[in-house]
């Protein structure tokens, strides 16, 4: 019988990246199959592209042995493929069933909704596969998992027969998590194919027929989940080649920068993200935070930063409590702040540069004097950074946007450092930048760790971490669960540590 | 071509374009509805030469130009301030009323009537930007519902009130609040323009508002560009998630451009105030729309909201001698009001991607000759 899906050598392309080179991949019908996959190793691009939301630059697709090739989702919908994005796309103000049939809406004469035969279909696919959930809910009333339920339905009545599940347990907690499972086996059991990303090994083991592992735009691996470990499977993820050991003497002092106590973090929807986190960042030291994304990290910073509100606990700077005072106050104090995403939060893109340095420090000199603004200062202070981060730039009135991604890194990493902060928050200070703009930032975060500064170091990128750090804490699902040595951890004992796939081992 | 003469070149570019396609589109309109359209420009252009048009243009732009200003306050911070129409109109009413109420030395007769106008302004647009912050309520659904109850609901109330009570006072034939005594009155500045034109006739006068809408807008400059609050508050409209993490408090940002921009408003009811020294029971409006146009048209750059305020003027006040020659339809006007902000947003549009593909192009070979 031939597969469900079949891609052969597909490749795409983006101006300056290659997402996909050549990936070859093969999901049979029936099974649960899971791809799995650092941070930018090309899982989403891969099914946009099966999706038919992007196009492929090259290879072959194949939905049971046949040829195809999509121009928009709703080719690949014709063909019984559905997707259920990680972000749910519902009307909250909508009932369930309202939601389900939006843009599949039965008719009857007259133009009108045929809400019974709806209703009826929807029983239908909900008692083929074992879903159960009440159709007149308001979707705003529902649980996440619910919700997300709903997205699987609605996949499912448009006749969906191979799903594909973009990281599902992402937004989940784990009771829910163990509730979606059991959804995915009956699905399987009524003959649904499902091809679902997770990054979480531990997960991926129990689910799994069989696992797919993408690295850098490539498939490294299938496997089956009883021939590997997590271990095996970490390292497949991040790849084995070890950073080169940083000879660099420790600085680490005994005076405190940062001192988080007990830090509770709630998201949007009231659930905490951060549970009970404790962290001392000492001057002179680097504490890396290892994890995989989205367990809470960015939640972190931001109360860190004051961007969002603690629940409960303390953060300590220089031995003021700041839990409840302004991210300007919290500047001023000395915390510095390199954000992960920095167009989204570290740059106006459309102002000069000079007016980029002066963010986040535009109340004091040399970027003011009083109310004013010293513009003067500003562009002199500017064009110090300019000289000493190696920004590469015609002149300091361009706007942000004109520079290349690592030049914009470069401009904030030296806005903060030339500010001299006593403690530094850097959230992967050096994603999606070339590696020699990775080299100069590396080398500027460690010279100010000699000179004293104390840094919160997030980051994905497992080398820089231990090549960083002289103390690596694991932050998975909120809380911290273990304390490692950078000097005899391996990215793979890591990987192991941040999938959770240690906890499973060890107990 | 170097770069800054590019620049330059640019700059200019966008509006002369949207210009010359108004024209275009409406010499067209003119000649489908019959009329010569080198006759109706010939007939707009000569009463334009004139002094006392230009008189009348001058009077006409100022409310237009404060309400512009006002407009852009909000749109610099991402905020659609279209409460601009009942902010003035109340403030208006309050600022006539309590300075037909006082008698007080010129200079501080002046002062307190227009601190009442701005302070009624700001505080009516800063209940927007309080509804925005503790609600949650979008401003441009405030501000709609709070132009209907100011202009509806208090005006309306108080004239009829006033009415009631006797103290609205037949003035001249007109019926208004209590005119405001000569001290309270702003001069003309017939004499400063007389200074390089020949005597202004027919009994035209030139508002003083004109000063203050000069000093307005080189404050709004100064404010927006030289200080820590206007850094701040353009920050917060390029991207209000870095102007947070920067420090920047979006609450407090929020209010405080709402008021500023009520602030404002408050003063485009000023030049009719000084002219007719009393709320009269029709006054213009449609003043607080017109300057979001203006301020669209204007690039929310204090110059260039004047000239689009200028231009605004010029087209209105042409409708009167359109209708007197016969030239053409005075609706002419208005179709070319449209058409030229319709113009102008794709012509920015145009000029601003050129830009920014020339900024990449020349960081790019920055990069370029860094790398070798």
């Amino acid at each position: 019988m031939a597969p469900a899906i079949e891609l052969i050598g597909i490749t795409k392309r983006f101006p300056g990246v290659i997402a996909n080179d050549d990936v070859n991949l093969r999901v049979e019908e029936g099974e649960i199959h899971a791809i799995c996959g650092e941070n930018g190793a090309g899982k989403s691009t891969l099914m946009k592209i099966l999706y038919g939301m992007q196009a492929a630059d090259e290879g072959t697709m194949k939905i049971r042995g046949e040829e195809v090739s999509f121009s928009s989702p709703s080719e690949a919908i014709e063909r019984g493929i559905g997707m259920v994005h990680q972000h749910f796309m519902l009307a909250d103000q909508l009932t369930v069933l309202e939601n389900v049939i939006i843009g599949a809406e039965p008719v009857k004469s007259g133009g009108r909704i045929d809400f019974e035969n709806a209703r009826a279909h929807l029983r239908e696919v909900g008692d083929a596969y074992g879903l159960t959930i009440d159709p007149d809910d308001l979707v705003e009333r529902l649980e996440v998992g619910e919700r997300q339920r709903v997205e699987i339905i609605k996949v499912l009545y448009r006749g969906a027969k191979i799903l594909i599940l973009d990281e599902p347990t992402a937004v989940l907690v784990p009771q829910e998590v163990d509730e979606l499972f059991r959804n995915m086996r009956d699905l399987r059991a009524d003959g649904a194919t499902i091809l679902f990303i997770d990054h979480k090994l531990d997960e991926v083991l129990e689910i799994a027929d069989t696992i797919t592992v993408l690295r850098q735009g490539h498939t490294v691996a299938t496997v089956k989940p009883d021939e590997v470990s997590a271990g095996d499977l970490a390292e497949l993820m991040v790849g084995s080649e070890l950073p080169t050991p940083q000879t660099t003497r420790s600085t680490v002092t005994d005076e405190v920068g940062l001192e988080v106590r007990d830090l509770t973090v709630l998201d949007d929807d009231e659930r905490p993200v951060v549970e009970h986190v404790s962290v001392t960042v000492h001057r002179g030291e680097i504490v890396g935070i290892a994890g995989v994304e989205g367990n809470g990290q960015t939640e972190l910073t931001d109360a860190i930063m004051g961007t969002r509100d603690a629940a409960s606990g303390h953060i300590v700077l220089l031995g003021h409590d700041i839990t409840t005072t302004s991210v300007r106050h919290r500047r001023q104090q000395g915390l510095g702040y390199v954000p992960q995403d920095r167009h989204r939060e570290g740059l106006l893109l459309a102002a000069p540069l000079w007016e980029n340095v002066a963010l986040g420090h535009q109340t004091e000199p040399p970027y003011a004097h009083g109310p004013w603004l010293d513009r003067a200062g500003s562009k002199a202070r500017t064009e110090e950074v300019r000289e000493e981060f190696d920004v590469r730039t015609p002149n300091i009135d361009v706007a942000a946007h004109a520079l290349s991604g690592g030049n914009q890194q470069k401009l904030i990493i030296g806005r903060e450092l030339v500010a001299n902060p006593s403690v530094l928050i850097a959230a992967h200070p050096t994603r999606g930048i070339d590696v020699g703009a990775q080299a100069a930032v590396w080398d500027a975060i460690r010279a100010a760790r000699a000179a004293g500064m104390a840094t919160l170091l997030i980051s994905a990128d497992l080398d820089e971490l231990i090549g960083l750090s002289d103390t690596i804490v694991v932050m998975l699902r909120g809380s911290l669960v273990a304390t490692l040595d950078p000097t005899d951890v391996t990215p793979r004992d890591l990987g192991a540590y941040m999938t959770g796939a240690s906890l499973e081992e060890a107990s | 071509m170097n770069g800054t003469t590019r620049r330059v070149v640019l700059a200019v570019a966008a509006p002369v374009a949207a210009l010359a396609f108004a024209i275009g589109l409406s010499s067209i309109v003119l000649l489908i509805s019959g009329s010569n359209p080198l006759d109706a420009y010939g007939d707009m252009l000569k009463h334009a030469s004139k002094l006392e048009t230009q008189v009348d243009i001058l009077n006409r732009a100022t409310p237009l130009y404060l309400s512009g200003v006002a407009a852009a306050i909000g749109f610099r911070m991402n905020l659609f301030n279209i409460g601009v129409e009942g902010q003035y109109l109340f403030a208006f009413i309050v600022a006539a009323y309590v300075g037909g109420q006082v008698s007080l030395p010129a200079a501080l007769h002046v002062t307190v009537i227009i601190s009442v106008a701005m302070i009624v302004g700001g505080a009516y647009s800063g209940l927007a930007g309080a509804l925005k912050v503790t609600r949650g309520v979008n401003e441009v659904i405030s501000t709609i519902m709070l132009n209907a109850i100011a202009i509806s609901g208090i005006v309306a109330w108080l004239i009829t009130e006033w009415q009631a009570g006797g103290e609205i006072s037949a003035t001249g034939g007109r019926v208004g609040t209590e005119p405001i005594a000569g001290s309270g009155l702003l001069p003309d500045i017939n004499s400063w323009l007389e200074l390089v034109t020949r005597d202004i006739r027919q009994g035209k006068e030139l508002t003083a508002v004109l000063l203050v809408a000069v000093a307005v807008g080189l404050l709004y400059h100064v404010l927006l560009n030289r200080t820590v609050f206007g850094f701040d508050l353009r920050a917060s409209g390029m991207n209000p998630t870095a102007a947070r993490a920067g420090g920047i408090s979006p609450k407090r940002m929020i209010v405080a451009s709402m008021v500023l921009s009520g602030a404002v408003a408050g003063l485009v009811g000023l030049p009719e105030l000084m002219d007719t020294g009393f709320f009269p029971s029709n006054p213009i409006k449609g003043l607080g729309f017109a300057g979001i146009a203006v301020a669209l048209l204007g690039r929310n750059h204090p110059a260039g909201i004047a000239l689009g305020a200028l231009i605004f003027a010029f087209l209105d006040i042409s409708s009167g001698i359109l209708q007197v020659t016969g030239a053409a339809s005075r609706e002419i006007v208005q179709i070319m009001q449209g058409v030229i902000i319709l113009a102008a947003v794709v012509a920015y549009e145009v000029v601003r991607r050129i830009r920014e593909r020339d900024e990449a192009a020349s960081a790019a070979a920055a990069l370029a000759v860094g790398a070798t």
